[in-house]
């Protein structure tokens, strides 16, 4: 049966093994068909930054796997506004997510939904299982 | 849907708290665990905060993880309610999902 699962990113990308650990996880949540849906708040919107490149720190990048989301479902992709601003971002800084809608030709759709803390609140309150890395 | 937060980081280390409170629902319950009961202690540059959170929501502290750092049950932040381990149990199965803060 399906879930309604959010998965809450709160860290930097490389620093830690968090993001990508969260990333491995929504993936699999997402294979077994769970509803998924994500929220990028305080230093995890540094998880989605453009034009990551990692040779230099002998690391996998693996933000590009941020843009095959869509071809698992997850449409809802949540950025809390007030930790974006407060490190001086704007969503043009951030990768652009879409997912296509069957219903309509594969039409591409946002996923990404820029939302204040107290619209966060709410979407989180409606989730069945809350996981924060 | 009611959540049970709970907070296992000093307010001191990580921005976990400050997080939880921005975006907890009326129905939520905070439960600070582990190094996170230092938020719960009184006198602290975080007291305020516990205090007008625990004015609109239940707060609860681990007993075990108070006294195990050495902090006393009546130091504690005002409306803050301390739990033992079976008070942790109960809490869970209030509410309907549990989010741990990392």
């Amino acid at each position: 049966m399906a879930k309604k699962f959010m998965f809450v990113n709160r860290k930097a990308p490389y620093g830690t093994v968090y993001a990508l650990e969260s990333l491995e996880v929504v993936l699999i949540s997402a294979a077994f068909e769970q509803e998924v849906a994500l929220v990028f708040m305080d230093d995890g919107v540094y998880q989605l930054t453009k034009g990551q490149q990692t040779d230099g720190i002998g690391m996998k990048n693996f933000s590009p796997t941020y843009s095959a989301l869509g071809d698992y479902e997850i449409k809802d992709i949540y950025i809390e506004k007030e930790s974006l601003e407060a490190r001086g971002l704007t969503l043009d800084d951030l990768q652009h997510l879409v997912w296509e809608d069957e219903d309509e030709d594969w039409a591409e759709k946002d996923s990404i939904h820029l939302v204040s803390s107290k619209e966060l609140a709410a979407v989180m309150a409606d989730q069945e299982v809350v996981i924060t890395f | 849907m009611s959540t049970l937060h709970t907070i296992n980081k000093s307010p001191f280390d990580r921005n976990s708290l400050d997080s939880c409170l921005r975006v907890i629902s009326d129905s939520d319950a905070i439960l600070f665990i582990e190094d996170g009961v230092y938020a719960a202690t009184a006198g602290t540059s975080f007291a305020k905060a516990v205090k007008a959170a625990a004015n609109s929501h239940s707060v609860y502290v681990l007993g075990p993880d108070l006294s195990a750092r050495g902090m006393k049950e009546d130091g504690i932040v005002e409306g803050v309610k301390v739990v033992d381990y079976e008070g942790f149990v109960d809490l869970v199965t209030e509410y309907d999902k549990v989010n741990s803060w990392l």
